[in-house]
């Protein structure tokens, strides 16, 4: 495992896409999120990394308002996606996931063919205007998910008779062809094994290009493999956010140091 | 009396728990290793004497009347029964076990109250031959299984036998039943269809079950064609679930996906009161209250309707279901896991595009199976229909007219003096036979249309 390429690699510089101030969430009495500031950049990919219970999944899904499926759940303070409050009264969270995609912790394919759960997001929202638009989205999005070449001859085939790596590509795909701005990945390696992590990683990456891409990992290895932002989660506050080198090689707060080197978590 | 052999069973079964526990207790203290627990070892021996004991008992019990019976009958008199039939021989026997239990009528002759006294007798002593039997069956039982207390004796092993064959019998219990009902049903049929030509029964359009009683009488010949019959419990039955799987489904949804937690915690109790409610109730508010209203709307808008009709009854029928289909949608619907919802509203749907696209299609079976469950109670039910349908069988797809169920036919034709001997009576347990048919039939046409549509989320 080689950190140092992950400084060469750098971040772009670029525009702010999420900013959030002052997030706190409580779920009933629990404070689950204390206070967070964080800003996410375009075409990057930010990692938030931290031991389990320490609120990163939580923070992951008030960007894209998963939060408010769950009744006990309060959020406050501010998130813009692109300089707007998406916490406003005028935003409608159904058209706001619709822009901030999500991959979740376990491949979640509907019981339907694999054609129609990469087709499920373009359809409920009108993006193709015919059967052969739709079809080129879906290829697009199989491509782009890097899992065309493995089931192109079997698109009517169930999308649940697939393998576990096989299952969370189709989910990204999934994911990405409604075109979100932003993709939101909760763990989205934790289920699978090191070759098929191997592959969801190079797939990360490749997202890159078109996304802001937020992932949530418990691996340390896999953040300073496949994120240039790295942010720091521990009990609910945001204990440190930069580059991801400089979090692996130079932590400034003594607990990301001790997280990093094993000694928490 | 009774109670004697139940009493020395549990004894022996106490007994047996606490001397082989002990036993096995005494071979652990002197440091050799049991293969099994001592609870196993009493446990064993307690259920090697219960099973077989009880068994007994209960054969014993159920073989002891038709037994003595016959021993007292073959001890009267030589003579006593001839030029009787089997009717006649049957109430001597009931005149002599009314004496034996001291109800005299008249005065009966005196071999009659000899036998009673015989009956008594032998009812004295088979009880007393129980009790002896039992004591003698748990002792040995009970020395067996204390002669296999050993250390290596696998008594878990044993007790987990026992009690997978108990398991195995329970379970074959609705089977059997199943096809005791089966058989007796089509031997009933067959009699009847000796009386009346099957072509009759299946397509004739007339149901006028009645037959003369005595053979002077100048009555019509019965017509038992059961066609007006099915076709009255299929629209009742339409009208039912008309009524019942829409409101079923769509309040399962409300309460499963929108309604707030406080709405749901309130709702979901009182309709299952609403599943409670007595058919004989619902039939009350069907003839008292639906029936007249939908009789004086009719009339309203200028149509004639009869006062008892379809509509009343399958209506009424159909609230009566709407918890059925409502708690097995809702029950199929919670079970869809949280990741599929998370992966629909994920992408940006509404709560109702997740519905109708990814949580319906997933609880198909479990919504079929509410609805499957609903026909079959609506084909067979009674009370709503005998009370609100009204009794005469018309070939009619008219709801706003009166018709007859398969179900109310089975009632009357069964009320009231029988004799088991005529096509009329008869043809109750082919009508039984033919709804036997009828459901299992629906049951296997909704099976297959779930398999090929449901989407299996696991």
């Amino acid at each position: 495992m080689n950190d140092m390429s992950t400084i060469e690699r750098g971040a772009k510089l670029s525009e702010t896409k999420v900013s959030a101030r002052g997030v706190n969430v409580h779920y009933g009495d629990t404070h689950a999120i204390k206070d967070v500031n964080v800003d996410i950049s375009n075409n990057n990919v930010t990692a938030f990394i931290g031991p389990s219970g320490c609120g990163k999944s939580t923070f992951l899904r008030c960007l894209n308002r998963m939060n408010d499926t769950i009744d006990i759940c309060r959020v406050d303070g501010a998130i813009q996606l692109d300089g707007q409050d998406i916490y406003d009264k005028r935003v409608d969270p159904v058209q706001l996931r619709a822009r901030v995609g999500m991959v979740f912790q376990k491949p979640n394919p509907f019981p339907k063919s694999i054609y129609d759960n990469v087709a499920y997001g373009p359809k409920i929202h009108g993006l193709a205007k015919s059967k052969s638009d739709m079809d080129d989205i879906v290829e697009r999005a199989l491509r782009r998910g890097a899992i065309w070449d493995e089931v192109k001859d079997r698109l009517h085939s169930t999308g649940t008779g697939l393998s576990g790596g096989q299952q969370q590509r189709l989910c990204i795909a999934r994911a990405v062809a409604t075109e979100p701005e932003v993709l939101l990945m909760d763990e989205p390696c934790s289920a699978l094994d090191p070759i098929a992590t191997a592959q969801v990683e190079e797939l990360i990456d490749e997202l890159r290009e078109n996304f802001t891409v937020v992932i949530v990992t418990h691996s340390m290895q896999q953040a300073a493999r496949v994120s240039q932002k790295t942010a720091f989660f521990h009990l609910g506050e945001l204990v440190e956010f930069g580059e991801t080198g400089q979090i692996f090689t130079k932590p400034e707060d003594p607990r990301t140091e001790s997280y990093i080197t094993g000694r928490i978590g | 009396m009774t109670a004697l052999p139940f009493l020395l069973l549990i004894a022996a079964v106490m007994a047996g728990y606490v001397i082989n526990r002990m036993a096995a207790g005494a071979i652990r203290d002197r440091g050799d290793r049991l293969h099994s627990l001592i609870g196993y070892h009493g446990m064993f021996s307690a259920l090697l004497i219960l099973v077989p004991v009880l068994t007994f008992i209960l054969l014993w019990l159920v073989l002891q009347g038709p037994v003595i019976d016959r021993m007292v009958m073959g001890g009267l008199p030589d003579g006593a029964l001839d030029d009787l039939d089997s009717g006649a021989t049957q109430l001597v026997l009931a005149e002599i076990k009314s004496l034996a239990n001291g109800r005299v009528f008249g005065t009966p002759e005196d071999w009659k109250i000899a036998a009673g006294e015989r009956f008594v007798q032998l009812s004295n002593q088979a009880a007393w031959l129980l009790a002896i039997a039992v004591a003698v069956l748990a002792v040995g039982l009970l020395a067996f299984a204390r002669s296999r207390v050993a250390a290596e004796f696998r008594a878990r092993q044993g007790v987990e036998g026992i009690v997978s064959g108990l398991m195995i019998f329970c379970s074959t219990v609705a089977i059997f039943t199943t096809i005791g009902i089966i058989v007796s049903l089509t031997y009933e049929t067959i009699r009847f269809l000796e009386a009346v030509p099957l072509t009759d029964f299946l397509f004739g359009t007339n149901w006028e079950p009645q037959i003369p009683l005595r053979e002077d009488q100048v009555a019509a010949e019965g017509a038992f064609g059961w066609l007006p019959v099915i076709v009255g419990t299929i629209v009742i039955t339409i009208v039912a679930l008309l009524v019942a799987v829409p409101i079923g489904l769509f309040s399962a949804i409300y309460l499963n996906e929108f309604a707030p937690r406080r709405l749901r915690s309130a709702v979901k109790p009182v309709l299952e009161i609403l599943a409670g409610v007595p058919t004989v109730v619902y039939g009350f508010f069907a003839i008292l209250v639906v029936a007249p209203a939908i009789r004086s709307f009719g009339q309203s808008i200028g149509i004639d309707v009869a006062p008892n009709t379809a509509l009343a009854a399958g209506g009424v029928m159909g609230i009566m279901l709407i918890p059925f289909i409502s708690s097995f949608a809702d029950d199929a619907l919670s079970a869809v896991p949280r990741a599929l919802r998370d992966g629909a509203l994920g992408l940006g749907s509404t709560r109702g595009e997740m519905m109708t696209t990814v949580l319906f299609p997933a609880a198909l079976p479990g919504i079929v199976g509410g609805v499957l469950l609903a026909v079959s109670r609506a084909i067979g039910e009674t009370m709503i229909v005998v009370m609100a349908a009204g009794l005469i069988a018309k070939m009619t797809f008219n709801p706003l007219d009166s018709v007859t169920t398969v179900t109310v036919q089975i009632v009357t034709l069964l009320i009231g003096d029988t004799s088991f001997d005529n096509p009329k009576t008869l043809a109750a347990f082919a009508l039984g036979m033919m709804l036997f048919i009828v459901t299992l039939i629906i049951n296997i046409f909704a099976l297959r249309i779930v398999r090929k549509y449901r989407e299996a989320y696991d």
